[in-house]
């Protein structure tokens, strides 16, 4: 066991050092861009110097690295502050479900343009009627020769209304139980027939979306895994999703309100020597070191080319619910202007507030607290699943509310 | 960068499981609980004879000179074990603070004996309710002879020596006393705690014979990195406590049956046991990093430290008193073993500082400059 460098590492750590000071976007290259256009610039700029994507095979547009240097690339770009979020779904969940089911031409074609940015991909899975239970989805997708014919409604799709492509999982069968009759594909965004339309959030923000789909044709050709097979390609795309959603730091983390603690005052000292505040700060530093470390230990599954296990999920629970405590509390801290989000008088740029306001979706996207206590339970613990009335029958036979 | 034991520290562990799973069974933590003896005499023999009491102690001084990982390691069994022995006095506290500030002659004196086995060492430092500190400690020497009034020590009845927290005028207020527990001046008494499966004292020293342990007015700061190195082994031996109960609540709500099915494949429970390999998870990968700070004695040690011994007290608290509820009614029973980790949960939660002075210990660590 050592978690210091190794020479190798250290040096490879000094070049990614090295490269992402010298190569950091200049405020007149991001003057006048949004942030879109911003994100495909620094990301550009990585895929050009082979440092996009970097765990990747170099034939798909990565570097060949190691899950360790992959680490320290994460740790370099988050300390250099340059870091976008939007690649995060493509890179995260599309690329693993590619890498894992497409044929070679696929990856050829499809994981390049990820690793540059140039293509935004976004993840259609959810829909109405099958949130926690995913697998009652009911988009419907019907064979028509070499083609597919998609009608019906996703939901809650991050990214859409910028994405290029995306991941779906469709009801090929509805004559058989539910996991059984689902197929998994890709298509592109910009097809006839798809229809995007923002969700506007409790945060005022629309993040993401309702998206139709109206006799939309998909080559077949463009699924993934065997007719009837979607379940299990979906797994392996969730499993990386809760590893992505769970592993990502950045906004309203234990720094910033360590910060606010030193700047704020109770009974006239600065907050931070107060022993409640104490306690509950440490309390915080211990969730986010124990899903450091344990990301870390999980490393060495990631070394051996096994995807990630399912106590991943571990870190998406505890990291969405200690976000939103941390805001609540660093509210608290901050007392009456703590309720302030106006841009001229807010705190620290409103991030406290804005965590606040964005947490509860954080602990329901890629799966409820409530489902990632079921999937350690069943599939770490390995206690039993839960009943299932549905369970055998056929999917079109299911009870069902209003509808 | 390597985030995981190695096979021969992995094979330790499987040995140490093996071992105590024969000679630590529940029913010899039971006789502990229920009967008369301090402590389980024969099962510290053996465990000496395995050459767990020499396992950080150099080969000069008839240890086996091995790293604090397989220090680690053998600390999570003990832990898994509920072992009733003075494994934690003797080795992590005595063992250390004669290493972190003993002489060569206490050394020599003390470290072949601590490695056999033959002597039992212990550290005073409460002086009872309440957190020590220099202003609050009454224990003061003068003439090489030491006065006052230590309680609970751990072990403080079946040990050779204790390792004494005395008030200072020098330095830091505090200096540290090496004290023969069988000589003159002292007088001990067995006290009964919560954990009867580990013996407890009050010590009185009146002009008890006392040696010098590192500098006067040092004491304190020694404590402080004698409590850092401990708090890691302590953290260890409460993962493998949690995990222990994490197990016991598994297996019985596997095989309870309730409105026709096993209780574990109710969501209330299921929710239940996967929050606590949650909180089990996160402490033993602080441990992770605490075992690594101290095996190399790294600056992070301090923070390292601490956020292992906090992490591990709320994950060992919530997992032995969830593995009770889980067990409903007969979990309350002193027929049953559930109350072992709830005893010893608590026990290991006050010895060596509670979860809020660790608390506060974590935060100062980042104050004082070990980058969070």
């Amino acid at each position: 066991m050592d978690f210091s460098d190794t020479p190798a590492e250290a040096t490879f750590r000094a070049e990614a050092r090295a490269w992402l000071e010298a190569n950091q976007p200049t405020e007149e290259e991001l003057a006048g861009l949004g942030e879109l256009e911003q994100a495909k610039l620094w990301q550009k700029r990585k895929f050009d110097a082979g440092w996009a994507c970097i765990r990747w095979p170099k034939e798909y547009g990565g570097r060949g690295a190691s899950a360790i240097e992959q680490v320290i690339w994460n740790q370099e770009e988050a300390r250099s502050g340059t870091t976008f979020g939007v690649f995060g779904i493509g890179q995260g969940m599309a690329a693993p479900t590619m890498m894992a089911w497409a044929t070679e031409e696929q990856k050829r074609e499809h994981l390049p343009p990820l690793a540059s940015g140039e293509h935004i991909w976004c993840q259609l899975f959810s829909e109405p009627a099958g949130g926690s239970d995913l697998a009652a989805l009911r988009t419907r997708a019907v064979k028509d020769g070499d083609e597919w014919v998609i009608n019906g409604q996703k939901i809650w799709t991050t990214g859409a209304h910028f994405s290029d492509y995306a991941i779906l999982v469709l009801r090929t069968d509805p004559n058989v139980p539910k996991h059984k009759g689902l197929t998994y594909f890709f298509v592109d965004m910009k097809s006839p027939g798809i229809e995007v339309k923002p969700i506007k959030q409790i945060s005022g923000d629309s993040g993401f979306n309702e998206v139709y789909f109206t006799d939309v044709r998909v080559s077949d050709a463009q699924r993934l895994g065997a007719v009837g097979q979607g379940w299990q390609v979906a797994i392996t795309t969730l499993m990386n999703e809760r590893a992505a959603i769970g592993g990502g730091g950045g906004g309203a983390g234990f720094r910033q309100l360590f910060d606010l603690a030193q700047r704020v005052q109770i009974d006239d000292r600065p907050a931070i020597e107060d022993r409640s505040v104490r306690a509950k700060l440490a309390n915080w530093y211990v969730q986010e070191a124990g899903l450091r470390y344990t990301g870390y230990r999980s490393l060495s599954a990631l070394s051996r080319g096994e995807i990630p296990g399912p106590e991943n999920s571990i870190g998406k629970y505890v990291g969405a619910a200690k976000g939103q405590d941390m805001a609540s509390f660093a509210m608290d801290l901050l007392e009456t202007s703590g309720a302030i989000t106006d841009p001229e008088f807010t705190d620290a740029a409103g991030l406290f507030q804005a965590a606040y306001m964005g947490a509860p979706g954080g602990r329901i996207a890629g799966g409820t607290d409530e489902i990632m206590l079921n999937i350690l339970a069943e599939r770490v613990l390995g206690l039993p699943q839960d009943v299932r009335v549905d369970k055998g029958i056929p999917f079109n036979e299911v009870p069902t509310g209003a509808s | 960068m390597n985030f995981e034991f190695s096979e021969e520290q992995n094979l330790l562990r499987e040995q140490a499981a093996g071992f105590l799973g024969e000679n630590c069974p529940p029913s010899a933590v039971r006789a502990i609980l229920e009967g008369d003896a301090p402590y389980d005499a024969d099962l510290w023999r053996q465990i000496a004879e395995l050459g767990w009491t020499a396992t950080t102690i150099p080969e000069a001084h008839g240890g086996l000179g091995l790293s604090y990982l397989e220090l680690c390691v053998i600390a999570e069994e003990l832990g898994r074990a509920v072992a009733p022995v003075p494994f934690s006095s003797s080795v992590y506290l005595a063992t250390e603070a004669l290493l972190l500030a003993g002489s060569e002659a206490q050394k020599e004196a003390w470290l072949p004996k601590l490695a056999d086995g033959s002597a039992i060492g212990t550290f005073a430092l409460s002086e009872g309710p309440g957190q020590a500190s220099p202003r609050s400690l009454t224990t003061n020497a003068s003439g090489g002879e030491l006065n006052g009034t230590k309680l609970p020590v751990a072990d403080g009845d079946v040990a050779d020596f204790a390792v004494v927290v005395a008030k200072s005028d020098a330095g830091d207020g505090a200096s540290l006393h090496l004290v023969p527990l069988d000589g003159g001046g002292v007088s001990r008494q067995t006290v009964e705690t919560l954990d009867p499966t580990r013996s407890h004292a009050k010590i009185d020293l009146d002009g008890a014979d006392a040696e010098p342990l590192g500098a006067d007015g040092e004491g304190w700061a020694l404590t402080q990195r004698l409590l850092d190195r401990a708090a890691v082994l302590f953290a260890w031996e409460q993962v493998g406590g949690s995990n222990a109960a994490l197990e016991q609540a598994k297996e019985y709500a596997m095989g309870r049956y309730t409105f026709g099915r096993p209780i574990a494949g109710h969501q209330a429970i299921k929710h239940k046991l996967a929050n606590i390999y949650v909180k089990n998870t996160l402490a033993r990968s602080n441990c992770y990093y605490g075992a690594w700070a101290l095996s190399t004695d790294a600056p992070e040690l301090p923070l390292a430290a601490a956020t292992a011994r906090v992490a591990a007290i709320q994950a060992y608290y919530f997992a032995s008193k969830e593995n009770i509820q889980t067990h409903g009614g007969m979990g309350f029973t002193w027929e049953f073993d559930c109350q072992f980790h709830y005893r010893r949960a608590k026990l290991l939660s006050v010895n060596i500082g509670s979860e809020g002075v660790w608390q506060n210990r974590l935060i100062s660590a980042i104050e004082h400059g070990k980058a969070a």
